[in-house]
């Protein structure tokens, strides 16, 4: 009962995480594209 | 809507403090929109004529009330909603930031649509500004009771997002806009509309998972410190009674001179880079250094904030002030010996400190006014924000054109700016000086909010003019 609710709460955890992380490194990769050019 | 009531998101047994992070990022990460709004204005000018602008088109002069409307109307709903946010829990707030958002994406795609000026300025301008106000300041105090470990780490994440929401919207507008548009039209409408139901699903989820924690909840193996700290009170000030104190004014202050530097220069940055080392920062390679600044005052937003932790906030912005006074007085100096290097350095870490003043302030506050009503008290210190807004640009723009019309090169025409931002520091530094403990004379006591309830209600039931 114990395991589960802990695995119940990483799942949240991770997917909660994902659903902001996931466009935030997106659009930090495109800025770091573009940011590339001050170096070329 | 009674699942929207404080009382209904209090955390069971089980739930993760970590969740509430994400939650705070899923609207500040759309109300952080707001930074890339530009992005919209010179499609915006052309929504006639299509390949360029027709005399009927709006103006680039008119399209930029668009954002200062929106930020003036941040620090008015941030400071007029924010004991309605702090009473009312951050469900609420979001749920609320969540309908002003979308509603003013959608009245501004109806703008669009019927070329009217004026619905885009009450749909972004004012319904959108006020989502700003509460959106911003929905989780603070929140964060700060699920942290009271790492409160400066806490809101840095959140208010992380908020520069961080840039980074998303402006490919996604530009790709958006791409995609809806043909030979004979501008997909700006369809992009509003597109935006408005995405931000409207990201926010309820986040207000979906925000709780606040049950009373008297600890995070576990955490003791507060038994000794009292100086500056750290135990108590609380309400939030009226915190306008009566000089440590809300000084830390105002604080916050409007480090802000008035931060974004007199981050307005400047391409134009300023490109006149001071002419030949040798290309315009390509002046937007790569504004992008480069954008993430600087993201991470200093994060990274600040949570030194804070550590080292205390009046030192946090001792840091601000000093640090800052020498690299804005360094400025001109790697202009002379022409060294982009360090110019791009001093640039950087002025940035993230700027991002850091920002982030750090809530636990500021927290520090000096208690937890119970910190979110409302920041809700009134964001006009420093606003008034920042005007001086910063005005300051840097008046300073160089007076410059070259008295017939100082290009190259040395921020010289003078630089300088007197390092001295608009000094003035911070003296202001962050003087900031003590608040006096015990304004800490509530434990009946002192049934008693202004009581009052409050009192006022209201008797007779006008009684």
């Amino acid at each position: 009962m114990q395991q589960a609710q802990e695995t119940s709460i990483g799942l949240k955890l991770v997917l909660a995480w994902a659903f902001v992380g996931i466009p935030l490194a997106w659009g930090v990769i495109q800025t770091l594209i573009n940011a590339m050019k001050l170096f070329q | 809507m009674s699942f929207l009531d404080r009382s209904h998101t209090v955390a069971g047994p089980g739930f993760s403090r970590w969740l509430v992070p994400p939650a705070a990022l899923c609207v500040h990460l759309c109300i952080g929109q707001a930074y890339a709004f530009s992005v919209f204005n010179l499609p915006m000018s052309k929504l006639l004529g299509i390949t360029q602008s027709a005399p009927d088109d709006w103006k680039l002069t008119q399209l930029g009330w668009i954002f200062s409307i929106a930020i003036f109307f941040l620090g008015v709903s941030s400071a007029v909603f924010g004991r309605w946010v702090e009473e009312g829990g951050p469900r609420k707030a979001m749920f609320t930031a969540a309908l002003c958002w979308a509603g003013g994406f959608f009245i501004s795609a109806i703008g669009v649509y019927m070329h009217n000026l004026w619905l885009v300025y009450l749909g972004y301008g004012v319904l959108g500004g006020i989502a700003l106000g509460i959106g911003y300041i929905s989780p603070v105090s929140t964060l700060i009771k699920w942290f009271p470990d790492r409160p400066g780490m806490a809101t840095g994440m959140a208010i992380m997002g908020f520069g961080g929401g840039a980074f998303i919207a402006s490919p996604l507008s530009v790709w958006l806009m791409a995609k809806f548009s043909t030979a004979t039209h501008i997909g700006v409408a369809e992009t509003f509309i597109v935006l408005g139901v995405v931000y409207f699903f990201f926010m309820i989820v986040g207000s979906i998972i925000v709780r606040v924690p049950a009373p008297g909840w600890k995070p576990e193996g955490y003791t507060p410190p038994v000794v009292a700290q100086k500056l750290i009170t135990k108590n609380d000030v309400f939030v009226y009674d915190a306008l009566k104190t000089p440590q809300f004014w000084l830390i105002w202050a604080v916050l409007c001179l480090n802000v008035t530097a931060g974004i007199g220069v981050l307005g400047q940055a391409s134009a300023m880079s490109q006149e001071m080392f002419p030949g040798h920062i290309t315009p390509v390679a002046a937007a790569g250094f504004v992008g480069l600044m954008s993430l600087f005052n993201m991470g200093g937003r994060f990274f600040w904030a949570s030194t804070s932790d550590y080292i205390g906030r009046r030192n946090t912005y001792f840091v601000f002030m000093v640090l800052g006074f020498f690299l804005y007085c360094a400025v001109p100096y790697t202009g002379s010996i022409g060294s982009v290097a360090l110019f791009v350095i001093c640039f950087l870490i002025i940035i993230s400190m700027y991002g850091g003043g920002f982030a750090t302030v809530p636990a500021y506050l927290k520090d000096m006014f208690g937890t119970r009503y910190v979110g409302a008290i920041h809700g009134l210190l964001l006009t420093a924000w606003s008034a920042a807004g005007i001086f910063g640009p005005v300051l840097v723009n008046y300073i160089r054109e007076y410059q070259i019309a008295h017939g100082v090169p290009n190259a040395q025409a921020y010289n003078m700016t630089m300088y007197i931002m390092a001295g608009l520091l000094v003035v911070g530094f003296i202001c962050n000086f003087m900031i003590e403990a608040v006096h015990h004379r304004f800490h509530m006591k434990p009946d002192h909010e049934a008693e202004r309830a009581q009052a409050e209600v009192a006022a209201v039931s008797e007779p006008a003019g009684a």
